[in-house]
């Protein structure tokens, strides 16, 4: 049984003893310490000068990361809490992101900002925000999450492949979690990108779930209360790229489609998700594609406040069980 | 790498009452939060000034009311300097009646009257530069706590550029302990603190000395000159965090943080005044066991009126 935080940790491992290219920036990464969350344990011991830990310089070290990416070779960045690359936003958007198209040919930038993101640990607001929406809609930036059913290696050379940055964000309640691991009510394929969970033996859901990597686990005790408590059956689909949000298999017959998403409330990715599905889906749609998405607040420090402010299965199973109903 | 501060031979003159009241009910109130965290009785993070509480005790009567304080991750000394209110910090970490913000902030995100703290490395400066400018000419003037490890942050540079050109009252008290979270200053930062003041023509102070009256005894002038004339200053303490960067994550060596051990100001200062020191030791460690029992009784805190609806 792996974590997810082991398993990217062996993907990182991997990586950088099979492409020689690879740097990894970030504060407090190297060993002992091994990054505030240990994802990059060992990999300065093994590694040397290609890991290295940081001045406290998100701007600049997602602008380096850039540069060894210009240069030829390709560039990990550790955000160390997602909520800090607000600050490397410049880099990210308007250099990164613009260059593999605004000199009037491609430059490739195979950069991977790494940002630990999300909240329900007691961190409190600047500490535990999900900024995902925030970097939608930049043209020449992609976005991923880190789920329980995607291969991290696989990832991170899929990313790289793309020759632009990407954001990849792994949630921090994700960590401790085990990967490829389902209760005995439900099991998971992957088609394509996505990753698809359902209820063994059913037919048609009454409701497909479409939702990111760090919402899973709230997401499937939804599903599980719904179905024992409420006798509705849900299907949940797990993209690993969230933008530009891709081809998500098997809508046209979904009786009802509910996109979930830990981002507050306002621009979110989850409306992003419904417009892409509208044009598709219209003719069958029976009413409006719900949206769960945390409250229009800042995230309080209180686990109790905490807890109201985000999504919880709560909120999912009331929001899924109303839309039916 | 530790930076050594020079342990003055003794206290001279001795701290009064109120200053042993204040360092040691922030150093106690440090201990019990980490043997709470220790306990599960408190969530999330926190981060101690353990060996560092004489920074804010000697500053604070340097301080006037209508200065602003802005403090950073590692600010609950700052503000138990400030404000001697350690039910209303308490229960803000830890979620119950009473929290000065509403249990919203929680540890690093603390405003209370002109005292504000947050999480977010550097961001302070620029916005304490703002108020300076306020402030400017009325003889108040805007204090920030910052650590070595935040001069790697741009912020930093483009605010003291400012509040040179612009001549404002900006006092900037850097807590240089010799390591950011888990990396020694000789890997994150380059030149000096002093040096980098310099480039900006803005003045440097640097403290060795963990004795209050003499940190107060050199700072009081450069301090009466940062509101009279206006302009800013940085004053830099050489000091050491003896605990962890939060809790339970010091990869640094035993011999290491046995090194900071010895510079602590608690046992100089104990041995300078035994007996008036024990008393007060006692009394303070009473205070917060009574402030600890207390909160952590109280019920949970109300959500503020913004909280109590989700949309
Ligand atoms: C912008 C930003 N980057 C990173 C962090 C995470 N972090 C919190 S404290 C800290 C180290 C700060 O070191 P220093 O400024 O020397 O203060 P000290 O902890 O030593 O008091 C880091 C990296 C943060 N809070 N904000
Ligand atoms: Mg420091």
């Amino acid at each position: 049984m792996t974590r997810v935080s082991e398993h990217l940790n062996q993907a990182l491992h991997d990586l950088m003893e099979s492409d020689p290219a690879v740097h990894l920036l970030g504060e407090d990464i190297s060993d002992p310490y091994g990054g505030a969350f240990k994802v990059t344990r060992g990999l300065s011991s093994r590694f040397g000068s290609r890991v290295r830990s940081t001045p406290l310089s998100e701007g600049a070290i997602a602008g380096v990361g850039a540069g060894l990416a210009l240069a030829g070779d390709k560039a990990i960045v550790e955000i160390m809490f997602s909520d800090f690359v607000a600050l490397a936003f410049d880099q990210i958007t308007n250099f990164a992101a613009k260059s593999t198209t605004m000199y009037g040919r491609p430059v490739p930038v195979p950069l991977i900002v790494r940002c630990p993101t999300g909240g329900n640990r007691g961190y409190g607001p600047t500490h535990s925000q999900s900024l995902q929406k925030h970097f939608i809609g930049v043209p020449g930036l992609s976005l991923f999450e880190m789920t329980p059913f995607h291969d991290a290696a696989e990832l991170f050379a899929r990313m790289f492949s793309l020759d632009r940055p990407c954001l990849f964000f792994e949630d921090k309640v994700l960590y401790t979690r085990h990967m490829y691991r389902l209760d005995d009510l439900f099991r998971f394929e992957l088609a394509g990108d996505t990753a698809r969970v359902f209820l063994d033996g059913t037919a048609e859901p009454d409701c497909t779930l479409i939702t990111h990597g760090g919402l899973v686990h709230r997401t499937l005790d939804a599903m599980r209360a719904l179905l024992l408590e409420d006798e509705l059956v849900c299907e949940l689909l797990v993209p690993a790229q969230l933008y530009p949000v891709p081809h998500l298999p098997d809508l046209e017959e979904a009786r009802h489609v509910c996109v979930i998403d830990d981002g507050t409330e306002g621009g979110t990715w989850g409306a992003e998700v419904a417009r892409v599905l509208y044009p598709r889906l219209w003719s069958g749609l029976r009413r409006p594609i719900t949206l769960v998405n945390s409250a229009d607040s800042v995230i309080p420090a209180a686990p109790h406040l905490e807890r109201d402010v985000l999504v919880q299965a709560g909120h999912i199973q009331t929001a899924v069980r109303e839309a039916l109903s | 790498m530790i930076v050594t501060a020079a342990p003055p031979p003794s206290l001279r003159p001795p701290p009064s009452d109120q200053d042993l009241r204040s360092l040691l009910l922030i150093r106690h109130f440090e201990l019990a939060l980490l043997r709470l965290f220790e306990q599960g009785a408190v969530s999330g993070t926190t981060h101690t000034c353990l060996g560092q509480e004489y920074i804010p005790v000697a500053l604070t009567p340097l301080l006037r009311d209508d200065d602003f304080v802005f403090s950073n991750h590692r600010g609950h000394g700052h503000f138990l300097a400030r404000h001697a209110e350690p039910y209303g910090l308490l229960a803000e970490i830890m979620g119950r009646e009473g929290a000065v913000c509403g249990g919203v902030g929680g540890s690093q995100h603390l405003y209370h009257r002109r005292f504000l703290s947050t999480g977010v490395q550097g961001e302070s400066l620029p916005v304490a530069t703002g108020v300076a400018l306020k402030l400017a000419g009325s003889g108040a003037l805007a204090c920030a706590y910052i650590g070595d490890g935040t001069w790697g942050e741009g912020a930093v540079y483009e605010a003291l550029n400012m509040a040179l050109l612009w001549r404002l009252p900006l006092l900037v008290v850097v807590e240089h302990n010799g390591i950011a979270q888990s990396t020694p200053t000789s890997a994150q930062l380059a030149g000096t603190i002093g040096a980098r003041a310099a480039a900006f023509g803005v003045r440097h102070h640097r403290v060795t000395s963990t004795d209050v009256e003499e940190i107060r005894a050199g700072l009081a002038p450069l301090v009466h000159a940062v509101r009279a004339e206006p302009s800013p200053l940085v004053v830099e303490f050489v000091t050491h965090r003896i605990g962890p960067h939060s809790k339970g994550d010091d990869t640094r060596s035993p011999a290491e943080i046995q090194r900071t051990r010895e510079s602590d100001w608690y046992a100089r200062y104990a041995e300078a005044d035994p007996e008036r020191f024990g008393r007060i030791d006692r009394e303070q460690l009473a205070l917060v066991r009574q402030v600890t029992a207390e909160v952590t009784a109280r019920p949970l805190v109300v959500p503020p009126p913004a909280f109590q609806e989700r949309p």
